[in-house]
């Protein structure tokens, strides 16, 4: 049976031009960056290179670029090191959407005694711009706030929020795990201070991140030791990785515009067919801003993970903010914090793309998805 | 993913009695939208009292699915009382399994047989929620009544299993204490939070208590038997003790150690207290 992968925010496949960058340091380029002789030296050239080719994704200098191990390593750097430079603030602003990988941070340091405002959003997901700059204080350390949700797909206005933190003299830190590759980004522009990424959200492998740190930025390494990516993360590099990543960032780099607009339109092509197809159900999210390769949408009156298990049945791979899937009680935060009515968020299933989603692809879940569906209401007490 | 026994997969994909019967004489609902999960139980039951013929519907995870296809099975053609011997366990074992955060879907599966069977008798709907319960858990409606058949009936030992067995406190977590109240009281022990481990102690405080327990508890002890003890030292969790007195000469010092001055010690200052002799 074909698997039609639709849950590329959860990961996505390694790109073959990254697989073949990455196999020689995997083999007989295994120097050490760091080492005196011209057998190191040679490698790390290569991790030079890795580290222009992000920079030059995101608009930065490559300087500016820190390797780390995940994109949770890089949200737990920038929190850290926002919060040991300015013991005198106490601070903190986030929303109430975030990935874990900043949320449960913020309630780490908040239980540590630090005060932290978690912005609401409204049905469709967006902030209050409002709220926020209510929220911004002298004794703000930080505000981080996601480019783009990891379960909707939203964008959030975050050239806005970085300019009025700015201009209030704050720091600002994005998880752009979700953005990256996905949605132009360029640091020469945007006026944040610190910015997260992930590998294998953008075809390199799991197990490498990246933490953009502005120059002239005061910073403290959150993992220390060695002098490696300057003083600011220790650790010898993980070079195969690195490499991957910046092969990765350069394919990001060269194809975007065209991607976008093509996986824009499959994506468009899938959640108009879905809609048209199966009755009562609605997207979750803003339409009007978000990533080209995300549809969340709610079925009324049945369970996420019951359509899950009935998709990989069929060799459809997605994912749901239903309750059971994770193993928790209760929906997905994303969702009960835009207040979507239960009898839909249980049913809600997230449906995501990558360049290498094809016509066929979409095809072949418009043919089978709606049946799921139908099957599941046949046996459900709940009647639409 | 879960890691669904092969007759979950088999219930869910393909679930027997699906779907309302129509000359149902008896009907249990339990669970909600809100919930996450809900099955409505019919039963076609004779005037010998035998379940005939029994349908469901069901909204929820594969594992609330395959419980309720799989009680429909198990007790069509039983008797009311047999029915009624029915618990939580029979239909998980039925399953061969289930994982142990969705064992409240072969809860479900049983309180919605007894629903329809209340209803079949004349008797009112969920005896728990308004006759024998007090509400805990309000997002999911779980009354106490719930809870102590949950950790009776599938002899629950902590808040946890309880959470999982009967989905109480699984929510805001408002009502985490009650639960652990309530579980002390059946096992008859110490409230949880007493069990807790006490907060790390600084170098000072567990001096100070180390201290005070040997001059309250311990060394009154010792004098009745015209012993004394002496601190020497506190360095970290080991504590370094001096015999004194009949002690000093006593060939058992080395039990009255262990017996008497590092349990104290470890029972009112902290567990992995050692004491030694200068």
């Amino acid at each position: 049976m074909k698997t039609i992968y639709l849950d590329n925010n959860a990961t996505t496949a390694v790109a073959p031009e990254v697989l073949s960058a990455m196999l020689p340091y995997l083999g007989q380029l295994y120097g050490n960056p760091s080492s005196m002789h011209s057998f190191g030296g040679q490698v790390g050239e290569a991790v030079d290179t890795a580290r222009e080719q992000v920079a030059a994704l995101l608009g930065a200098s490559p300087d500016e670029i820190i390797f780390t191990s995940c994109g949770s390593e890089s949200d737990n750097t920038a929190i850290w090191s926002a919060i040991q430079t300015q013991p005198e603030k106490h601070h903190l602003i986030t929303t109430r959407v975030e990935h874990p990988a900043v949320l449960n941070v913020m309630q780490y340091w908040e239980r540590e005694g630090r005060h932290v405002t978690y912005l609401g959003v409204d049905g469709k997901g967006r902030l209050d711009l409002d709220e926020y700059a209510e929220a911004l204080s002298e004794d703000t350390a930080l505000v981080s706030i996601m480019f783009a949700n990891n379960e909707v797909g939203d964008i959030y206005p975050i050239q806005k929020m970085a300019e009025m933190a700015r201009e209030r003299g704050v720091l600002f830190h994005t998880d752009a795990v979700q953005a990256v590759g996905k949605t132009p980004i360029d640091l020469r522009q945007l006026p944040v201070d610190m910015l997260s990424l992930s590998g294998h959200k953008i075809h390199a492998p799991k197990g490498i991140g990246v933490l953009y740190a502005r120059k002239g930025m005061r910073f403290r390494p959150f993992l220390r030791g060695g002098h490696q990516e300057r003083g600011r993360r220790a650790g010898t590099e993980n070079v195969p990785y690195i490499v991957g990543l910046g092969m990765a960032a350069k394919l990001a780099h060269d194809f975007m515009q065209e991607e976008r607009v093509k996986v824009a339109l499959l994506r468009d092509k899938l959640e108009a067919g879905l809609l048209e197809r199966i009755p009562d159900c609605m997207v979750n999210g803003d339409v009007e801003n978000r990533l080209p390769n995300t549809s969340n949408i709610a079925f009324k009156n049945v369970e996420g993970e019951a359509i899950l298990l009935m998709l990989d049945r069929l060799g459809i791979c997605a994912s749901s903010g239903s309750a059971c899937t994770s193993g928790s009680l209760e929906p997905s935060h994303v969702l009960r914090a835009m207040g979507v009515p239960f009898n839909y968020a249980h049913g809600s299933v997230r449906l995501s793309l990558s360049r290498y989603t094809t016509e066929d692809d979409v095809a072949y879940v418009l043919e089978n998805f709606p049946g799921v569906i139908e099957t599941l209401r046949a046996i459900s007490p709940f009647k639409n | 993913m879960w890691n669904y026994s092969e007759a979950v997969h088999d219930h869910f994909l393909h679930p027997h009695n699906a779907g309302p019967l129509a000359d149902a004489n008896a009907v249990g609902e339990v669970g909600s939208l809100a919930c996450g999960d809900a099955l409505k139980l019919y039963l076609k039951i004779n005037e010998q009292g035998v379940i005939e013929n029994a349908g469901f519907e069901t909204f929820g995870c594969a594992s609330a699915i395959a419980s309720s296809s799989v009680l429909t099975d198990m007790i069509k053609g039983m008797t009311v009382d047999e029915a009624l011997k029915l618990t939580n366990k029979d239909i998980a074992q039925a399953l061969g399994g289930l994982p142990k955060q969705k064992m409240h879907c072969s809860v479900m599966g049983q309180e919605a047989l007894e629903a329809a069977i209340r209803q079949w008798k004349g008797e009112p709907p969920v005896p728990h929620a308004h006759e024998e319960g007090k509400l805990v858990c309000k997002c999911f409606g779980v009354t106490d009544a719930q809870i102590i058949r949950a950790i009776r009936e599938n002899n629950l030992k902590t808040v946890e299993e309880v959470t999982n067995y009967t989905k109480a406190g699984g929510a805001c977590g408002e009502c985490l204490d009650e639960i652990s109240e309530i579980l002390a009281a059946e096992l008859k022990q110490k409230p949880l939070a007493e069990l807790k481990p006490k907060p790390r102690l600084t170098n000072v405080q567990r001096m100070q208590q180390v201290l005070k327990t040997i001059d309250e508890e311990i060394r009154p002890q010792l004098a009745a038997d015209g012993g004394d003890i002496e601190l020497v030292d506190v360095d970290g969790k080991r504590v370094t003790v001096s015999l004194r007195g009949r002690c000093s000469q006593c060939r058992s010092s080395e039990v009255t150690i262990r017996n008497l001055v590092e349990r104290l010690l470890r029972e009112h200052v902290e567990p992995d207290i050692v004491v030694q002799e200068a």
